[in-house]
């Protein structure tokens, strides 16, 4: 019997038994479309994310109070408690590096914004007009400590809170209240949205000293460094570390992360995530295969008769096994190309209801999920497949 | 020409032996038109079933066309069944979700040859067994007799030398029975050799050949002049 003819009449019983294939390519289908979706989600947000962090730069140096190898994770972040401080003179003392392009120190605290009677907590950057550029913020109107205004209580408002705060006019040069302070509205952020852990629309942005004041602390929570190139990074490292041993009576108390680092740790923890959803949704394939197992030793019961006949007309029991081989792979085959197809569009559907998440399902997972489900139909097949070649052809005619 | 000697088949029901064949001894030459009578539990279908190769024998020989055939591979003997022997059931056997030119054409796709060559032999075929009008027809959509006619189309689409009929007309009236008959036994005037297994004595009669078993052995083997 030629392939040809063993493809057709394996495709021939498969159109004769409508309910029952659809039913399988169907719990198939499910399976690799959840692949592909799962998989364009993790995906989607391992791009997100790391878009959103080559947005605010490559080029970045993170210095952090504390030693994250001694102590198992960065702690002065979480506590507001390190051995020793990050002071604004070590930020100065940076700068002094040939590599640093700019710098900005940086505070972050909570307090209550009040203004035109309306109050309401929000999150407080402290820093430098240096932060502007350093995180990629642009300003939607308006200016931060422009020269000569170094050390003004000015305060650059998210676009959120502008909006909230002063629904109509110019907010420029309007009096708001943060804490116990009095600061001049020097300008409004554009709308960005979350970045970085915070909604950039919703905070509001003062001199690092006012910061400081306000918080009533001298140490600071970070110092973003920009370096000239990304060649040197890790030299600039090195000399960062080397400083900051210098002036902290030589030991080595702080933690030098690159932006780079914390996009390949986040690259990595998502790139697994992404895998290990894909295996959760391969699971249901593995099921779909037991289901196509189930069903194909179901139809060599029903089909005895059948098996008997085609041997007694000189079929060899190679035949038999072929023609049930190919009714496996052509539900599994259909099954993933309909899966691949569901999984598309259910990503499109994701894209069109998140926009700004990049659900683009990976090819790797597209080929994976139909190469599952077509060796998941192959192999549930061959225990079906080997009794159907092996029944007695006397036995086999006489079963009703 | 068959050829058996000393053919003896035991079967295993329970924790008892039971010889389905004890020691057949049997010549039948090419064109013989033979019948097989016995009582239910003689032996006759075992004895078609070693004879058509769907099962063999614990002991004895079997020679088909002079080639020792219980010695084949699994696949030697199919393709023997496919190029020498043509099956004809009581229960017809069709495959329920092809149509009759479909289930004709099944041996041809076996034996691997061309669709073309395939479309204008079943053409022929359904022409010769007067099927024409049922070709597009599934097994449900005919007559009892229609279809037995159509099973035995597909036993001769090869042109077998043999025909193994097992109580062909069985499952059919008189009057779609005597045409089947009339059919195998016009397929037997053209050379076929006809081996038909029945309890029917009128249609055992009809043959040139009698063979009457019990128990597993032949009690009789008579022969009459050709008709």
């Amino acid at each position: 019997m030629k392939l040809r003819d063993t493809l057709f009449l394996s495709l021939k019983t498969i159109v004769s038994y409508k309910t029952r294939s659809l039913l399988i390519v169907l719990a198939m289908a499910l399976g690799v479309a959840a692949v592909v979706v799962l998989t364009a989600l993790g995906d989607g947000a391992r791009r997100y994310v790391t878009n959103k962090f080559s947005s605010i730069g490559t080029n970045l140096i993170v210095v952090i109070p504390g030693r994250a190898e001694t102590v198992g994770s960065f702690p002065g972040a979480a506590l507001g408690q390190t051995p020793r401080d990050l002071t604004l003179e070590d930020a100065e003392a940076l700068d002094r590096l040939p590599q640093v392009r700019r710098y900005a120190p940086l505070n972050i605290g909570v307090a209550e914004l009040a203004a035109a009677s309306r109050l309401r907590e929000v999150t407080v950057l402290g820093s430098t007009a240096e932060i502007l550029p350093v995180r990629h913020i642009e300003l939607a109107q308006g200016s931060f400590l422009d020269r000569g205004t170094a050390h003004g209580a000015q305060i650059l408002l998210g676009w959120k809170l502008a909006r909230e705060f002063f629904s109509q006019g110019n907010v420029i040069g309007k009096r708001v209240r943060l804490g116990d302070r009095r600061f001049l509205v020097s300008g409004v952020l554009k709308p960005q949205g979350e970045s970085m852990g915070y909604n950039t629309d919703e905070i509001v942005i003062i001199p690092i000293d006012h910061a400081q004041e306000l918080f009533n602390t001298s140490s600071l929570f970070r110092i973003l460094v920009e370096v000239r190139s990304r060649g040197e990074l890790t030299s600039t490292k090195e000399e960062i570390r080397k400083i900051l041993r210098k002036r902290h009576d030589n030991e080595d108390d702080i933690t030098v992360i690159t932006q780079d680092a914390v996009l390949a740790t986040f690259d990595r923890i998502l790139r697994a995530l992404t895998l290990g959803v894909a295996g959760i949704a391969a699971i249901s394939l593995a099921v779909a295969g037991i289901l196509v197992m189930n069903v194909m030793l179901v139809s060599v019961s029903q089909r005895t008769s059948e098996i008997g006949l085609l041997k007694a007309i000189g079929a060899p029991s190679a035949n038999i096994h072929h023609l049930f081989l190919a009714e496996a792979l052509w539900l599994s085959f259909s099954g993933g190309v309909l899966g691949f197809a569901l999984g598309q569009f259910g990503s499109l559907l994701l894209r069109f209801a998140y926009p700004q998440l990049p659900a683009w399902p990976p090819t790797w997972a597209s080929l994976a999920g139909i190469t599952i489900a077509f060796v998941t139909g192959l192999l549930a097949s061959l225990l079906p497949a080997a009794r159907a070649a092996r029944l007695n052809p006397v036995q086999a005619l006489n079963t009703k | 020409m068959i050829y058996l000697s000393g053919i003896m088949r035991v079967f295993q029901m329970g924790d008892q032996m039971v010889h389905a064949l004890n020691g057949i001894n049997i010549e039948i030459a090419s064109g013989e038109y033979v019948s097989i009578m016995g009582p239910s539990g003689s032996g006759k279908s075992t004895l078609l079933n070693i004879i058509g190769l769907l099962d063999n024998p614990d002991s004895g020989q079997y020679e088909l066309d002079g080639s020792n055939v219980t010695a084949l591979s699994e696949v030697e003997q199919a393709h023997v069944r496919r190029k020498k022997i043509g099956f004809v059931f009581q229960s017809f056997h069709l495959v329920p979700r092809l149509t009759a030119a479909e289930n004709i054409e099944l041996p041809l796709i076996l034996e691997g040859i061309e669709p073309a060559r395939r479309k204008l032999l079943v053409e022929e075929t359904l022409l010769k067994f007067d099927l024409q009008d049922r070709s597009q027809h599934r097994p449900a959509e005919m007559s009892g007799g229609q279809r037995q006619r159509t099973a035995i189309a597909r036993a001769m689409i090869l042109q077998p030398p043999t025909i193994l009929a097992d109580e062909p007309t069985g499952n059919i009236d008189h009057r779609n029975g005597a045409e089947v008959i009339a059919l195998l036994e016009k397929l037997h005037q053209s050379g076929t050799t006809l081996i038909i297994v029945t309890h029917d004595r009128e249609l055992g009669a009809r043959a040139n050949r009698h063979i009457a078993m019990r128990d597993g052995e032949v009690v009789s083997d008579d022969k009459k002049a050709s008709r």
